[in-house]
């Protein structure tokens, strides 16, 4: 069996917003730090090359024109899947799979300072005969109904996504790349301004730039590059239905995805197997449905396990170690990649004042509103 | 710096094959929506297939600008209509190449191994955008060095066919005679938007549109959807004695600055070919190929991806066709569907002319548009972006 | 094995029901009108702004790869073929070749121009071989441009230029000087 590993892995950083440079060089900087870690001439070396962006979280009609010359791409199989980073790196390890590739670039960004009116890019995704017209209210209301929804279904009480926000956003503190990282406690979160109620504000993440870029590579060939490279074992990306009101509000979605994942690694306890994990949670609630669908925990237990510190730095199952994109910012296409970066990171030995003992790590994403579509990667070293 | 042995790639998991296609009709306006037009396609793939919704895996979608639909991610939105649904789904996007692209991501969900039954779906809803759908063509360009110059989509065509008929001294008559065959080979395709027997008169006297490009050198925007079924060959040999094998994928980008390239050869569709035809062992395309459907949203394209896929010399492409080797009985049928310029080009849906229609040749049920002669192996592509994006495929009806 | 001449006709139906444009403006059909405020400011970046700066000072930048020896118009931070950053910034000329050209009868939403436009690619002088920017033509008839053409950059006074693509208000020709 062909297996595939990262061998190199890049970032310019996440900003709150970045004026000096565009999308282009903010990629190109991450690209460079990613051949230099992978140890590879990318006009040499690179067999495709696989962008994740969306048209009108860029500014254009047709993104995919702008993908290759800050990518090293220029005349190689370059090509943009509309979707997260995660979905790209399933297509890398397709292409390695199929044999259409022996060393495949994935790259992801966010340029989301660019965006002047984002709650109407987000309301643009929405059923235009449907959702569009109806209210004339920020777009969140719909991430504020699932909220309630799965609050009400499970029990959970909102004390309990408070503490997902103040454990995040205090990971945070310990990532130099986290802009949004505070020293918060859940009652400060309870007292912010309820903005979508029962959503509050702060249980949104607030946007943020930055590019990641991943170089893989086929195991014979990772092995020579880099004798301990992290290998992904398994990919997963599923998706539930396009309507709002026909989704389960239960992450469906996510262990599905989960699954197909845990099949493909091997994976057949994962709260027992996995060591660390970075879960979406670009709304607090999320975090928990996350939880849930991964398999970390069983459903409804969640908020006795977040009191108890489990999913904690320190804990059982450090989830969001990174401070989550509560700290680090929603870096839209690229929230998957700064999850995967994390666990990269911490898989080898890299994430500094947060390094948690780990040997198996999974990342997973979620599409934002109004999606009920999301991939996951479980990683190993 | 790791030294490696190259070229011992392509040891996929499984060959792939196709074994059922779909498409709608082709129409500068539709009633349906982009979900009801998926559906239609799917459908249709399913039951040439003999397969149910639920024997399918994993579906890709490939759908160009969101700006046409008027929808963000419009991936997401087009998910029930495609069959997506409680699947592993994603879209893929390379600008007008699409077409050709979406069917070369699925042949990697199966070559990979990670599914066995891929359905791949691609959808255009163009007329959706107001006032035109060259209005969504605005926001393609860079946004600080081209768009305040208020630029039209055409204008990129009219400067690459300029370019290509001064470095080879072709003279527009020669091209117009693209547009004369396949809006005529479009008159047996069912789905077809606009054909028409037209001649070279008619297209040099067509309104002047950004010359030297004119009306009928320009294939129509249109609403429409296609869909394929690609699977594993223990899944092939299940559904039928005759499927059409995927002998080679390629597909290049070539830089965004378009304007620093000389646009008289498509070197994106050369690199793209290249890769394609060395996975199909193809060695000399002139003498292996028997039948292609290069993409031909304008007709001077036609010849321009012709010899970017080394079916003729540079500059050698009109000639063949003034000889009617291009023709549907000639001795290298090219676009024989009608094309682009025939059927209509809904953008990323144009596989439905491309690659359903060559699977269709290959597998002798193109009915009408059959060509005359004997085919085993045949080529088709795409083309994409600001003139950066050559996706190729390469089918054979035998293994 | 059953490969050879049939009678199939594939495919063997299509579906789709087409509606005309007076459908639409007779109301005849269901439809839901948007017209969403989506708006960026897009970060021209390093080498982008200075090229702008450059235009406001009349002035046409490229930056140059001492690998490749390229120099590059539109200038870049770094080199794509090589991929390494630029070395040096360099002032070029504000003239140049006609690469290609077309003359234009309609504007951005297809509607018909009262006054044909020539748009071009214009290669310019003292950057590589084909380093062309897309420009307008001006004071020339549009039958008498040609491939090879060289022109020469008409400057909006200084006073209005602003730092945009548009501080140059078109190109013409060389020789009516």
């Amino acid at each position: 069996m062909v297996r595939v590993a990262v061998v190199g892995a890049g970032y310019s950083g996440f900003n709150a917003n970045s004026p000096d440079l565009s999308w282009k060089e903010i990629t190109y900087e991450a690209a460079v730090r990613a051949y230099e870690d992978a140890g590879i001439n990318p006009r040499r070396d690179i067999d495709a090359v696989v962008t994740c962006a969306e048209d009108f979280w860029e500014g254009f009609a047709i993104f995919d024109e702008f993908c290759p010359d800050q990518l090293g791409g220029v005349l190689k199989p370059t090509f943009t899947v509309t979707a997260d980073f995660l979905f790209g790196l399933a297509n890398g390890v397709m292409l390695i799979k199929s044999g259409l590739a022996e060393i495949a670039v994935v790259e992801a960004h966010s340029k989301a300072s660019d965006i002047l009116t984002f709650g109407n890019v987000v309301k643009f995704a929405y059923d235009p005969v449907w959702l569009r017209p109806v209210g004339r209210g920020h777009p969140f209301y719909l991430a504020a109904l699932e909220k309630s929804y799965y609050s009400n279904l499970r029990g959970y009480c909102d004390y309990t996504y408070a503490e997902v926000v103040a454990k995040n956003r205090k990971n945070g503190r310990l990532n130099p790349d986290a802009p949004y990282s505070a020293d918060l406690t859940a009652d400060d979160v309870l007292s912010s301004e309820p903005l979508f109620y029962p959503l509050r504000k702060l249980e949104i993440a607030e946007r943020s730039d930055g590019a990641v870029v991943f170089v893989l590579a086929k195991g014979d060939i990772a092995r020579e590059l880099n004798p301990e490279p992290v290998w992904i074992d398994g990919v997963g990306w599923n998706s539930e239905t396009s309507n709002y009101d026909t989704m389960s509000f239960t992450a469906v979605y996510a262990m599905k995805a989960a699954e197909m994942a845990y099949d493909m690694a091997g994976i057949e306890n994962p709260a027992k197997e996995i060591d660390v994990a970075e879960v979406d949670d670009r709304f607090a609630y999320k975090e928990v449905q996350h939880i849930e669908a991964l398999k970390l925990a069983k459903a409804g237990e969640v908020d006795e396990l977040l009191e108890s510190g489990y999913f904690g730095r320190k804990g059982e199952i450090p989830v969001n170690v990174s401070g989550g994109s509560l700290s680090v910012g929603n870096l839209l296409e690229a929230t998957g990649a700064q999850k995967a970066l994390e666990i990269v990171l911490q898989l080898r030995g890299e994430a500094g004042r947060r390094q948690v003992d780990a040997e198996i790590g999974v990342a997973q994403v979620w599409r934002y509103l109004p999606t009920a579509t999301g991939a996951v990667a479980v990683f190993s070293r | 710096m790791v030294e490696r042995v190259r070229g011992i790639k392509f040891h996929k998991k499984q060959d792939v094959a196709i074994v059922g296609a779909g498409i709608t009709l082709f129409r500068r306006r539709l009633n349906e929506t982009g979900k009801e037009l998926s559906y239609y396609a799917v459908k249709q793939a399913l039951e040439e297939a003999g397969l149910d919704i639920s024997d399918i895996e994993m579906v890709v979608m490939g759908s160009a600008p969101d700006a046409f639909d008027g929808v963000h991610m419009k991936g997401e939105y087009l998910l029930d209509g495609s069959g997506g649904s409680n699947k592993p789904y994603m879209r893929f996007f390379v600008g007008g190449g699409t077409g050709v692209f979406a069917p070369i991501a699925g042949y990697w969900h199966v070559a990979s191994g990670l599914a066995d039954v891929c359905l791949v779906v691609t959808e255009e809803k163009m007329s959706s955008s107001h006032p035109h759908p060259q209005s969504a063509f605005k926001y393609i360009w860079d946004p600080i060095l081209d768009r305040p110059l208020n630029p039209n989509l055409i204008w990129i065509f009219a400067l690459e066919m300029r370019r290509y008929m001064h470095v080879h001294n072709i003279k527009h008559e020669d091209i117009a005679l693209v547009s004369v065959k396949n809006k005529a080979n479009a008159l047996d395709h069912p789905s077809a938007q606009l054909a028409a027997k037209i001649t070279v008169e008619d297209v040099l006297n067509s309104e002047p549109m950004s010359l030297p490009v004119r009306r009928l050198d320009v294939s129509p925007p249109s609403d429409g959807a296609s869909a394929l079924i690609m699977v594993a060959p223990h899944i092939a040999r299940q559904l039928t004695d005759e499927p059409v094998w995927v002998d080679g994928v390629g597909w290049a980008l070539d830089t965004t600055w378009w304007t620093n390239r000389d646009l008289y050869f498509p070197r994106y569709v050369a690199e793209a070919a290249k890769m394609a035809y060395k996975m199909a062992h193809v060695t000399d395309p002139r003498k292996e190929i028997d039948v292609a459907e290069p993409y031909d949203p304008f007709d001077y394209k036609e010849l321009h991806h012709m010899e970017g896929l080394g079916l003729a010399r540079k500059g050698e492409a009109p000639i063949l066709t003034r000889e009617g080797v291009t023709a549907r009985d000639g001795d290298l049928p090219v676009c024989p569907s009608g094309g682009l310029l025939g059927v209509g080009n809904p953008i990323a849906a144009t596989m439905g002319v491309k690659v359903a229609e060559l699977y269709w040749q290959l597998s002798y049920r193109a009915g009408k548009r059959q060509v005359a002669r004997e085919v085993t192996t045949g080529v088709t592509q795409a083309w994409g972006d600001l003139m950066q994006v050559g996706t190729v495929v390469v089918l054979s009806n035998k293994r | 094995m059953a490969v050879g001449k049939k009678d199939i006709s594939a495919p063997p139906y299509v579906e789709g029901r087409e509606l005309e444009l007076e459908d639409f403006e007779e109301k005849k059909v269901t439809y839901v009108e948007d017209y969403p405020d989506i708006r960026y400011q897009f970060t021209a970046g390093q080498a982008i702004s200075k090229f702008l700066n450059g235009l406001k000072e009349g002035k046409i930048l490229a930056t140059k790869c001492n690998k490749c020896r390229r120099v590059m118009v539109p200038p870049r931070t770094f080199c794509e073929l090589c991929f390494k950053p630029a070395d040096e910034w360099v002032e070029v000329r504000d003239t140049g070749t006609v690469e290609t050209f077309s003359i234009s009868y309609i504007d951005p939403d297809a509607k018909p121009l009262d006054e044909p436009e020539i748009v071009a690619v214009i290669s310019i002088d003292g950057a590589s071989p084909k380093m062309g920017i897309l420009h307008k033509l001006g004071e020339i008839e549009p039958d008498r441009v040609y491939i090879g053409m060289k022109v020469k950059a008409v400057w909006k006074p200084e006073s209005e230029r602003e730092g945009m693509i548009t501080d140059i208000k078109y190109w013409k020709p060389l020789e009516v000087e």
